[in-house]
């Protein structure tokens, strides 16, 4: 990238630092832990959190072109997804007990997450290594606001929401096909099992970002986690054994998009599952909490 | 000639740094191919027993994907076409420009230095997880069929470089070939059997990957240890993937041309 597109990690952190509002809502020390400091405490989070949003709006937009590039390459990896569903099906009519259009409803809800862990967060966690090994983070920790929080929300992928919407309409489409229409508490908790799905996704790779802290070239062990994407849209129930357990209870991917999908279908087993999907991300969170705790008191500069 | 192998040496030592990376990279690569293997049991499980999916019996599914995952060891371009694209929006291109090198000749060096590398690092857990699955892995359809896997492998990958290499080069023209890349890679995961062997699809999509370059990027070196064609097909195979090698060499060597007259070397 350099300089010629305006490097966006100095127009990031140099967008807070001279942005007015940011200092505007200081939290006074003595009122933390009440409810009024809580309060407090949301909105001057919810402000600086606009204010990055407002830095990435008018950054993509001067990119124009390749907004819509990068749009139509993750369209054409989900269109890919589909076609591979369907190819699979014109040779079975079930696969470990899911129909075509279950399936397709999977993929579509593995998508939607996906999608919108990209929007909010992949490209600031795995930045991670980069601000590290640029000695950068150094400035990000000086500021008065929680360090995880800036390096998890400095950007937003705003083209990550168009594809959200496309495997919404994937997921209605599906759901046309099944004859089902869902009552409305039940997209409510499909949506937020979603975002519990985003979390666990956010968490698992915030968590190998940490590596980072320890080996300078930690990019490759973050893409790793691609891959991981790639079994959270096929069907639980074709795994077995231990890597069904590692995949479940250690790194909980095969909950992540299986969980919303069942429940938005009404496949039978979801209930218990809910609960496992919530536990786990908490889980998920509290480890790479520890980690990056554990990082940041171990953290020599890089620069100095 | 010499001045490449040197080229290829350099490579070698340079890619050896990255042997943990590599070695990561390759095993995260196994969870999603097990994940596929998992998928095509259960596809069988829920059909009569030794039933097949297009002439393709489990184990010969199983192992298509398996030696799939070999071939693509010995050819995957991972590298190479985004630091090419890094090299002509840094500014980096120049100093090949004023050098007796020719820049496709290098960067073929190093991306066979690269493979020699990656190879050797990803075949350890790659080689671990076949002999785990060693049950589902069928030999080769014959000898003489094994032995031409080889140079079907080698012009796969040859072919797979320079058509990265040609990707790369809008670099020339656009700055962010990220994109490009991806969709590219898109195209080719699906139309190269990546995601499954070409000879389950409808039998008109088939005809019309007939004409394109990517079954030769993967499905044919498989394809041929399999035995899924028959000795005419072999050689038509053949034919096909030199062409699309000659071709795709005329293809590059035209967008460098075009692409050196219209590069202003930025910085340099």
């Amino acid at each position: 990238m350099g300089l010629v597109e305006g490097d966006p990690k100095i127009l990031g952190v140099w967008g807070m630092r001279n942005d007015q509002h940011t200092g505007r809502t200081r939290v006074p020390g003595n009122r933390e832990g009440t409810w009024d400091g809580f309060w407090t405490l949301l909105t001057r989070y919810l402000g600086i959190y606009t204010v990055l949003w407002r830095n990435s709006v008018m950054r993509e937009m001067s990119f124009k072109l390749n907004f819509v590039l990068w749009i139509v390459a993750e369209m054409m990896w989900f269109a890919l997804q589909l076609c591979f569903m369907n190819v699979l099906y014109s040779h079975t009519e079930s696969i470990a007990g899911w129909s075509k259009w279950e399936v397709v409803l999977l993929v579509g809800c593995s998508h939607f997450i996906q999608q919108l862990f990209t929007a909010l967060f992949l490209s600031n966690v795995t930045e991670l290594s980069e601000l590290i090994r640029t000695g950068r983070l150094d400035f990000l920790l000086l500021l008065p606001v929680n360090a995880r929080f800036l390096i998890s929300f400095r950007k937003v992928d705003l083209g990550a929401f168009v594809n959200a919407a496309t495997a919404v309409g994937v997921i209605i489409y599906a759901l046309i096909q099944l004859n089902q229409v869902p009552r409305i508490v039940q997209v409510v908790v499909f949506l937020l099992l979603c975002l519990v799905g985003t979390f666990i996704h956010y968490s698992l790779v915030f968590l190998l970002a940490t590596v980072s802290f320890w080996t300078v070239r930690a990019q490759g062990i973050i893409w790793g986690y691609y891959n991981l994407f790639n079994i959270a849209r096929l069907p639980d129930t074709a795994f077995r054994g231990f890597y069904k357990v590692v995949f479940t209870f250690v790194l909980p991917i095969l909950l992540v998009s299986n969980v919303p999908a069942r429940w938005l279908s009404e496949k039978s087993g979801s209930l218990a599952s809910v609960g496992l999907l919530v536990v786990m991300a908490l889980a998920c969170f509290g480890m790479s909490e520890a980690a990056w705790r554990y990082s940041l008191r171990h953290y020599t500069s890089a620069s100095s | 000639m010499r001045k490449y192998l040197h080229v290829f040496e350099i490579g070698l030592q340079n890619t050896l740094v990255y042997r943990v990376n590599f070695l990561f990279r390759a095993a995260f690569g196994l969870i999603p191919l097990a994940g596929t293997l998992f998928l095509w049991e259960a596809i069988y499980s829920g059909k009569p027993a030794g039933a097949s999916v297009a002439a393709y019996s489990l184990s010969q599914m199983m192992s298509y994907y398996l030696i799939l995952t070999v071939v693509d060891t010995f050819t995957v371009v991972a590298e190479d076409d985004w630091q090419i694209a890094a090299d002509i929006r840094e500014g980096t291109i120049s100093q090949f420009l004023l050098r007796p090198i020719n820049y496709l000749g290098y960067r073929l060096s190093l991306y066979l230095a690269g493979r020699t590398i990656y190879s050797l690092v990803a075949l350890i857990p790659a080689g671990l997880f076949i002999i785990y699955q060693r049950e589902y892995l069928v030999g080769p359809a014959s000898v003489e069929l094994l032995l031409l896997t080889i140079p079907a492998t080698l012009l796969a990958g040859i072919l797979q470089f320079v058509m990265a290499y040609a990707t790369a080069l809008l670099a020339f023209w656009v700055l962010d070939v990220s994109t490009f890349i991806f969709i590219a890679f898109a195209v080719e995961y699906l139309a190269s059997g990546h995601l499954f062997p070409l000879d389950i699809l409808p039998a008109g999509i088939q005809q019309v990957l007939h004409y394109t370059p990517y079954p030769y990027l993967l499905y044919f070196p498989v394809g041929i240890y399999l035995g899924r064609f028959s000795w005419p097909q072999v050689w038509e195979g053949f034919a096909m993937q030199c062409l699309w090698v000659c071709i795709a060499f005329a293809l590059a060597r035209w967008v460098w041309s075009k692409g050196i007259r219209k590069y202003s070397a930025f910085g340099g």
